[in-house]
């Protein structure tokens, strides 16, 4: 199936000279979620500035729904949402007319029953009738999502869809993801919050310095890259690691020593340690194993390329 | 050709119009009562006629271009800068429409509200002075093409504006002496002869003469200028509003 969402080699100058992105090759598959990660300045909301229409490229081709953004901007923009991240609203209207609104912009005809379904959704339907200035940051951020969603998009865009909202919230925007993804919208979103991409994404990508690092699925890039901590708890308390193991890096942290290995790797040295451990006179009392998040594998790869 | 988005700019617009209902219709009301006090009573009392016209009733379309030109231009220039200034002009940049949706929206929006104003003013004119349409068609429609076109030009100046002080620059600087000078509220033939011809340069000295000859069936331009001046004027702005577009002018990066 051609991709929902297929950007060329697109390259994105500024006119003081800033090339915000070099060159990007990007295939977003219908129907999945896939959350950019990359630090401040990375790209991401050019990227996705370019695909809405807000930034004009520089060259390169992005095609939406197989509409090219440029020549066919009419058919390929009807199937873009776009939440931005700023709280960009005109704080003096209400809840209602500024989603109805944006409907409208969109060349749909208004549909209460729609309005008042995603209102629900986002809980902001008690709301309706208030004016935007009368609301909380976390409602005005649903208020965001309601206008996105309201001209029924194929393709969302959510950049940093959570910055700066409370636990609560976050929990709820997950959950709106998850029912848009039941209905078969594509997703992407950029985050800083890697347990964000972790717990909805499908795939990751990864921008740094206006390029695309890596785009890969969310489980094999955690498999491939992941690194593994081996904690072993001690029947007694260690001041140092002892001289026969300096070999394998370990570090204590109470009663227990941290091995870190790559699972990838032809060789744990598992075996190695336990038979040395056991050789250095200590006594375990019981092991236990955990994947390294994302975010480590995310901090791994901006530093490397940064080298 | 996205007509629901235009209807949604337009209706979103007048809303916020009628949301400021006092400032919208009272303060072009008693401003005009104020220039009939001063210009028409006072003044007026010294000057009889102008033209075989009561002064009173001769100032009538001056006034009503003058309240007109810097209402449109004014209620243009804001509709499409709040949305640049709130940040919420993304959503245009990313609807799915094109720049001649979005003007007309804008465009036609802030020539109804002035449209409005203008026949309020005439009505309340009505009660000071007493007055004859003589060509009450051709006075509706030059009053239409002045909004229109002045509602392009805000439209632009909106656009142009990167803060709330250039916003209200041109048409303090500009809009309001040249429509001073333009004759709103004497004939241009009373003016020495060298400044009778400077006066033509001005533009809107086309405009206010086309208009008054719609009332009083006399003008100090021919009325055949008046309108291509008008129509000029009107394509002009609409050229660079495309322009805009095409270039994303101070709108798209």
């Amino acid at each position: 199936m051609a991709p929902i969402v297929s950007v060329r080699n697109l390259v994105k100058r500024y006119d003081d000279g800033f090339e915000a992105l070099g060159g990007i090759d990007l295939d977003i598959e219908e129907g999945e979620i896939i959350a950019l990660l990359g630090p401040n300045g990375a790209g991401k909301t050019t990227l996705i500035s370019t695909i809405c229409g807000i930034t004009v490229p520089t060259s390169g081709t992005v095609s939406v729904g197989g509409h090219d953004i440029v020549t066919q901007f009419r058919a390929a923009r009807s199937l873009v949402g776009l939440v931005p991240q700023e709280l960009n609203l005109e704080v003096f209207e209400t809840v209602r007319n500024t989603v109805a609104f944006s409907r409208g912009l969109f060349g749909k005809r208004r549909d209460d029953a729609l309005l008042e379904r995603v209102l629900k959704s986002l809980t902001l339907w008690d709301k309706a009738d208030n004016r935007i200035r009368q609301l909380s940051g976390g409602m005005k951020r649903r208020v965001m999502i309601a206008k996105a969603l309201v001209h029924e998009p194929r393709v969302l865009f959510l950049d940093e869809p959570t910055a700066g909202v409370d636990v609560e919230l976050r929990r709820d925007m997950w959950d709106v993801v998850a029912e848009l993804k039941r209905d078969g919208v594509t997703i992407i979103l950029t985050t800083h919050y890697i347990e964000e991409a972790e717990a909805i994404a499908d795939r990751i990508g990864v921008i740094n310095k206006g390029q695309i690092l890596l785009v890969e699925d969310k489980d094999a890039l955690m498999k491939r890259m992941g690194r593994k901590t081996l904690r072993i708890e001690l029947d007694a308390p260690v001041d140092a690691v002892p001289a026969a193991l300096a070999a394998y890096d370990l570090q204590i942290d109470g009663q227990a020593l941290l091995y870190s290995y790559d699972t990838q790797a032809e060789s744990t040295g598992i075996t190695g340690l336990l038979s040395d451990l056991r050789a250095a006179g200590l006594r375990l009392h019981d092991l236990s194993t955990r994947q390294s998040s994302l975010e480590e594998i995310f901090v791994g790869l901006v530093h490397e390329d940064a080298a | 050709m996205n007509l629901l988005a235009i209807r949604a700019i337009y209706r979103y617009e007048m809303s916020r119009f009628f949301r400021t209902l006092l400032q919208s219709f009272v303060s072009p009301i008693v401003s005009t009562s104020l220039y009939f006090v001063v210009f028409g009573a006072a003044i007026g009392s010294r000057i009889d006629q102008v033209e075989g016209v009561q002064y009173g009733a001769f100032i009538v379309p001056g006034l009503i271009m003058l309240t007109v030109m810097t209402q449109a231009t004014s209620n243009a220039s804001f509709g499409i800068y709040f949305p640049k200034f709130t940040g919420t002009i993304y959503e245009h940049l990313s609807a799915p429409v094109n720049f001649l949706e979005i003007t007309t929206g804008y465009v036609g929006a802030a020539a109804t509200k002035a449209l409005f104003i203008g026949l309020l003013i005439l009505a309340t004119a009505h009660a000071f002075v007493d007055l004859d349409i003589l060509h009450p068609l051709a006075m509706l429609a030059f009053l239409v093409l002045t909004c229109l076109s002045f509602a392009l030009l805000g439209f632009i100046i909106g656009i142009w504006a990167r803060n709330f002080e250039q916003l209200q620059l041109i048409p303090l600087l500009v809009i309001t002496p040249l429509v001073f000078l333009g004759g709103s509220f004497y004939s241009i033939s009373m003016l020495p002869e060298v400044w009778q011809r400077i006066a033509l340069f001005n533009p809107v000295v086309y405009l206010i003469s086309g208009f008054r000859w719609a009332f009083f069936g006399q003008a100090d331009v021919a009325v055949g200028v008046s309108l291509g001046a008008i129509a000029l004027f009107t394509l002009v702005c609409m050229g660079v509003i495309w322009w805009i577009f095409r270039t994303g002018w101070r709108l798209r990066q």
